[in-house]
């Protein structure tokens, strides 16, 4: 038998077995003995951020450039609570990552010891699997369950608890290369029979549609949806997860849906006759009003996950499967539709309100930024915060073969842009990185300039600033008779801040202020050219600027309000 | 038919810290409404068994079902609403401040109930009687209400029902 090592040991030797090059790591009290050993690693790259939340939303920008695990490293206490909005971003939009906490020794856990928290317990809700090591000799088991985990079926966060005296300990030194989980068994196949039913059902209509959702990217099946969907001719609408699954240079992508979706594409939904959707939860974002959502078709549900299906919509034809082996079977069977009057409506409606800002004069338009960008950026990973940027993001910036869009979907989460930001970057480093942000989420992860800067990341951050938490603001002044209530982020006097220019010089990162629709493209140009580190752009956009169409929060997709 | 019923679920579950936690967390998380819940380990010491009673219609019940199996620490769920089984509920009854009439008619009752001993008197007082009770959940539920309505000072301590399949169904 091999001799016995310390857990700290073993949890390097883990993090190689998986193949693990790139860390996202806080340090503190509880997990010193591990950093000390990363120390001692060659070939694992330690990224240290500026605050423990964003961290995991650089860890989930990572997951999402590289399609890999992304793993997390802080300390018991107040490290492992700072991350518990990240853990819940990444719980809702299905990001694999393990996030390792130091936790204090086992005989002082449950005295509310300095810096104990429970944090298995507070996010048992917000993970995949949470556990605490309480044998040394369970280390490598947990380690080995926790990444099997994370990573199949419906990715996940999962989270697991290191007490110090285990990273100490001596025990087993093996990590095993497998771990049998009698209670997880996730979804390898596809039921046949029912696929053939689904097929056939989809066949059957005249005027059918396919609502991608991020399901499709996480299985990697963007290629065989844009073949299966041209094979039968079949037009293909996306949620917000799912933006960029179809490329936006196919004829049949008709655009996003949902509350702030194309007309043509909410139309479409309420019009079609058989709707297959596959790797959507059918959000309530995505259907506004259940009972009228999609209210003339029969409905395909393609999920991994079981309890996704009719859980919020309740279905005709469901079929747990991964997208990919689900479309790569119905790819053999395909055959083409004469789907070209149901093509010819939809571009009708299309035409009768194409997706168009007016926008107001007094302001750089957002629109007008994301086609620049379009323009200059055709390869970039385009990553966004939550806001009204993010939907006009969604709206106007155009995805490609090969291209993704990073976005915080499922929790909505207000900070997630500029991390993740870095964490593509760090991930995807031939990838141009382009960060569309608002004023309002970016103050909440500025911090993180630091990292950036340190790192010399050449991100392109185009803050969208108006001033206001614009997308409460819209709110306020669609139905709350424009009482518009701590959504000014301007003082008394008028005054802003902070002034993004002085602030950037502190960093020595170049920056630039927009103020007019004809210094856009000089301004992207100037980022682009900067290799040195990230540029800040900041466009001045007006307040009065709003997100259309927008379905009313519990109203029906037919119910857009246009203008 | 989409209406509330009373269901019931039996969950292997792993024997580990914060299983019992997790399985009662997702009641209250998703607002299921959840009757009642026991737990005890199996003839395998690394296996749990819970018997789970809740209040749902068909669509939520179905969602629960998912949601359970969705459950790493979770090993299987089985829908014991349809399904032949053997079901009881330990449960204990002290009626207090009774003259001998009343300890009389607690004896009746008790009398009435019992079914091959499982209504027994299990402690005596100069005023008060503690019945000790195997029924199923319903009947324990019967008992209680007919206890209180001849009664007015009784305390009611109950387990929660366990079940298993019966022999006819499975036998692992």
């Amino acid at each position: 038998m091999a001799l016995n090592i310390t857990g700290r040991k073993l949890f390097v030797k883990a993090l190689k077995e998986e193949g693990v090059d790139t860390i996202f790591a806080y340090p503190g009290g509880m997990i010193t003995d591990i950093v000390d050993e990363l120390y001692k690693t060659e070939g694992i790259r330690v990224v240290l951020g500026r605050h423990e939340q964003a961290l995991v939303h650089e860890a989930e920008g990572y997951a999402r450039a590289t399609g890999k695990t992304a793993v997390v490293l802080v300390t018991s206490g107040p490290g492992a609570t700072n991350t518990i909005t990240g853990i819940a971003d990444a719980y809702y939009d299905s990001i694999p990552m393990v996030i390792f906490t130091g936790q204090v020794p086992l005989h002082l856990i449950g005295n509310d010891a300095f810096q104990e928290v429970d944090i298995v317990g507070m996010t048992r809700s917000i993970t995949k699997y949470g556990v605490t090591i309480r044998e040394r000799d369970d280390m490598g088991k947990i380690i080995k369950m926790g990444f099997q985990i994370a990573g199949t079926g419906k990715p996940g966060p999962v989270l697991i608890d290191i007490p110090k005296d285990i990273q100490t300990a001596a025990g087993d030194p093996e990590y095993p290369s497998h771990v049998d989980i009698r209670g997880y068994h996730p979804n390898e196949t596809v039921h046949i029979g029912q696929l053939k039913k689904a097929y056939k059902l989809f066949k059957s209509a005249k005027k059918p549609l396919i609502l991608a959702g991020g399901g499709v990217r996480i299985a990697k099946a963007e290629k065989k949806l844009l073949e299966f969907a041209t094979k039968m001719q079949v037009p293909v609408t996306t949620t917000i997860m799912g933006k960029g699954v179809m490329p936006v240079d196919s004829p049949l992508y008709i655009g996003n849906c949902g509350m702030h979706g194309r007309y043509a594409a909410n139309k479409a939904i309420t019009e079609c006759d058989v709707l297959f959707s596959i790797g959507t939860r059918f959000n309530d974002r995505i259907t506004g009003e259940l009972d009228r959502f999609a209210p003339k078709a029969q409905i395909i549900h393609v999920d991994i996950a079981s309890a996704s299906i009719s859980r919020n919509v309740v279905v005709d034809v469901p079929v747990t499967a991964d997208a990919l082996i689900a479309l790569e079977r119905l790819a053999d069977y395909a055959e083409p539709m004469n789907t070209d009057k149901w093509l010819g409506q939809i571009a009708n409606w299309e035409s009768e309100h194409p997706l168009a800002m007016p926008c107001s004069k007094n302001g750089v338009c957002p629109q007008n930024i994301c086609e620049n960008i379009n323009d200059l950026f055709p390869n970039a990973n385009i990553v966004t915060d939550v806001g009204q940027h993010q939907m006009w993001a969604t709206q106007f910036i155009d995805i490609h073969k090969g291209q993704q869009m990073i976005t915080s979907g499922g929790l909505g989460t207000m900070g997630f842009g500029f991390p993740a930001a870095i964490g593509a970057a760090i991930g995807d480093g031939k990838k141009p990185v382009v960060l569309i942000t608002g004023d309002g989420g970016f103050q909440m992860n500025m911090q993180e300039m630091a990292t950036a800067m340190s790192l010399k990341l050449p991100i392109i951050i185009c803050i969208f600033n108006n001033s206001n938490l614009g997308m409460v603001r819209q709110m306020q002044q669609l139905f709350y008779g424009k009482r518009y209530e701590i959504t000014d982020l301007k003082a008394e006097d008028g005054s802003y801040y902070p002034d993004f220019i002085k602030w950037a010089a502190g960093y020595d990162v170049k920056a630039v202020r927009v103020t007019d629709n004809s210094d856009i493209k000089a301004a992207l140009e100037m980022a682009k050219s900067n290799t040195e580190g990230p540029t800040v752009i900041e466009f001045m956009v007006s307040p009065d600027d709003l997100v259309l169409p927008m379905v009313k929060s519990g109203t029906a997709l037919s119910e857009m309000i246009l203008k | 038919m989409n209406k509330m019923k009373n269901r019931w679920i039996a969950l292997y579950v792993e024997n580990q810290v914060g299983v019992l936690a997790k399985v009662s967390g997702l009641f209250s998380a998703k607002s299921y409404n959840l009757q009642s819940l026991t737990v005890g380990k199996t003839e395998r010491d690394d296996v749990s068994r819970m018997t789970i009673s809740v209040m749902a219609d068909d669509v939520t019940f179905e969602q629960i079902k998912k949601q359970l199996n969705a459950m790493i620490e979770v090993i299987k769920v089985i829908d014991l609403t349809t399904l032949p089984v053997h079901m009881k509920e330990l449960l204990y009854a002290k009626v207090c401040n009774v003259d001998a009439a009343g300890k009389e008619e607690v004896f009746q009752i008790a009398q009435v109930f019992n079914q091959g001993g499982n209504v027994t008197v299990a402690d005596i007082g100069a005023d008060s009687v503690l019945l000790q009770c195997t029924l199923t959940s319903r009947r324990n539920n019967e008992l209680v209400d007919l206890l209180k309505s001849r009664f007015k000072k009784i305390e009611v301590v109950r387990g929660g029902a366990v079940a298993i399949e019966s022999i006819s169904t499975s036998c692992r």
